[in-house]
């Protein structure tokens, strides 16, 4: 599959602070791929560096093939970074007209993205009298201009109202439908579960996971157990090859599955060591759970 | 090119201050005119300024490109804040997501600053031309043209003067700053051209020379006042017994450092910008 754009240890210090640490993942055609980390997890700054606004420290990145400059690149992309900027004084066409100029592209699809945004009848609007949804809508409709092959969008939703965001999301899929790859940098979880087929978990700089967001979902779930001999209880799950961890909250045991298994299957066991159970239920993770489960540990652990 | 000079044009077209600032600019540049109806009527004098001979070809150059020169001062807030409002509107950082590189947008300004310039100059030389025809004594076409280097020494000095604001819009990101600063180092140019002159090398040309080396100084010492140049007062001053031995015209080595002032600026404004994080 054709890729988009590839990161290679990519870091970005300010001063003693690393940002971004070592990030390398890459984009292929045709996906929808999600950024999903905590705030300040250095989401923005690596998006910085690909968009030509924040200077690398070092590492490589490539956009499409690799033999083209980041700005040459840049045009072919559409992308938001946090907030919308746009000239305050000049009405919605004016500043789009002026993307146009900028992205060396026919005029002619500002109609068309205003429509699709839903802000054709505002056109001629000043943009400072915009809301914010309609200013994030615009800046969506300044990306498409030049028919991009990628869209990045930075934390969309942030700051909107629940209709905002809903208006926001629609959007997205919509031009995820028409086979745009798409790459949203995210703190929301939901956010990336609705929209993405793939994402990438960042903190602290450093890359988590990545991989297809069902993979992640599929985990084995787990097991929170009570019998009267917690002590025991805890002894003979540890000794049990197909569990991973074991911890005990509220005197409540949770044993993480290393593979599939039964709630019966684990009842008998216990019961043929001697143990019986007085509370046994199987869960499966959230996908908050375990991004907050990936995002609180350390890499190393 | 031409795509980068439509990109700024498209920017200042549609800003009101912009637009009120650089029409009052032109407008004032055509109001020298009405110093040629100032006139005193005291008793049994009457004086008129116009006939005085500044409206004299080759003159009118030199007065022109002088007393236009004062007015720069309008211009340069304009390219002051077309450089900060970037920043300020975070315009500069989407910009650059959209595909502009950094080398072309300082390109973009440079060349709008160049393109102000150069209208400024041919401005200046048409209300000069209808000036003159209109009061000069003398109207052969060789003295009409001769003295054109006031033209070229208005237009670099203007181009050098806007460069300076374009980095210090750059370097300081916020328009009232900006221009706070630019006078500041105008004070401090001074002081240190009072110390040098004052203390440090007393009763010698030495300050002066390097006081020329100064930008703001550099730029002034392009087109010196004219006024002293008039013949009502060249006269008087001969009356009363002192002479004036003083060189008016304009020198390639001035010219030379405005010009290395610019591309320094220019420079410099590339670097800070390449430098920066957004």
């Amino acid at each position: 599959m054709e890729t988009i754009l590839s990161l290679k240890d990519l870091t970005k210090k300010y001063g003693a602070l690393t940002a971004v640490d070592n990030l390398s993942f890459a984009i292929k055609k045709g996906n929808v791929y999600g950024i999903l980390g905590p705030n300040g997890s250095g989401k923005s700054t690596t998006l910085g560096m690909v968009l030509n606004v924040v200077n690398k420290t070092s590492g490589e990145f490539a956009w499409f093939s690799g033999n083209m400059d980041t700005h040459e690149a840049l045009k072919k992309v559409g992308a938001i970074i946090e907030h919308p900027n746009f000239y305050p004084y000049m009405t919605a066409a004016q500043n789009l007209a002026l993307v146009c100029k900028i992205k060396d592209v026919p005029k002619d699809k500002i109609d068309e993205k205003l429509e699709i945004v839903g802000l054709l009848d505002r056109k001629d609007s000043k943009f400072r009298t915009f809301s914010l949804g309609m200013k994030q809508r615009l800046a969506i409709a300044s990306a498409l201009l030049n028919d991009p092959k990628i869209l990045i969008l930075d934390e969309p939703t942030n700051g909107l109202d629940p209709q905002g965001i809903h208006q926001i999301r629609e959007i997205i899929r919509k031009i995820a439908a028409g086979g745009t790859t798409i790459l949203l940098a995210s703190h929301l979880l939901d956010e990336v579960e609705k929209v993405c087929s793939h994402v990438v978990i960042i903190r602290n700089g450093k890359k988590l996971y990545s991989g297809p967001v069902d993979a992640i979902n599929a985990s084995h779930g787990f097991f929170e157990l009570q019998a009267k001999n917690m002590q025991l209880l805890q002894e003979l799950l540890i000794a049990h090859p197909g569990i991973d961890k074991v911890s005990e909250k509220e005197s409540i045991v949770t044993a993480i599955l290393k593979e599939p298994m039964d709630a019966e299957t684990i009842n008998e066991y216990l019961f043929e060591k001697g143990l019986s159970l007085s509370y046994l239920v199987k869960r499966k993770e959230s996908l908050e759970e375990q991004f907050l489960q990936l995002t609180n540990q350390t890499p190393t652990a | 090119m031409l795509r980068l000079l439509e990109i700024e044009y498209l920017k200042l077209r549609y800003s009101r201050s912009a637009k009120i600032l650089v029409l009052t600019y032109f407008i004032l540049i055509t109001f020298i005119a009405l110093i040629a109806s100032i006139e005193f009527n005291l008793g049994e004098i009457n004086f008129r300024v116009a006939d005085q001979g500044i409206f004299n070809f080759p003159y009118i150059w030199h007065f022109n490109s002088y007393i236009a020169a004062l007015l720069k001062l309008f211009l340069a807030i304009v390219i002051v804040s077309m450089m900060s409002n970037e920043y300020s509107n975070r315009t500069l950082k989407q910009n650059l997501i959209d595909g502009l590189s950094k080398k072309e947008f300082i390109a973009s300004k440079f060349l709008t600053v160049t393109v102000f310039s150069l209208i400024s100059t041919l401005f200046l030389f048409i209300v000069s031309m209808i000036l003159g025809l209109s009061f000069s004594d003398f109207n052969e076409a060789a003295i009409i043209f001769s003295d054109m280097e006031y033209m070229i020494a208005y237009f670099v000095k203007l181009t050098g003067f806007f460069a300076f604001c374009m980095f210090l819009g750059i370097l300081i990101k916020r328009s009232a700053f900006a221009l706070g600063f630019l006078f500041i180092w105008w004070i401090l140019e001074s002081i240190v051209y009072g110390v040098l002159k004052w203390k440090v090398f007393r009763d010698s040309e030495i300050a002066d020379n390097i006081a020329r080396f100064f930008p703001l100084e550099s730029m002034s010492n392009l087109i010196k006042e004219p006024f002293s140049r008039l013949s009502a007062v060249q006269t008087a001053a001969t009356q009363l017994g002192s002479e004036f031995e003083k060189d008016y015209g304009i020198h390639w080595d001035q010219l030379l450092i405005v010009i290395l002032w610019t591309a320094i600026f220019v420079f410099l404004s590339y670097s800070l910008l390449k430098k920066r994080d957004l």
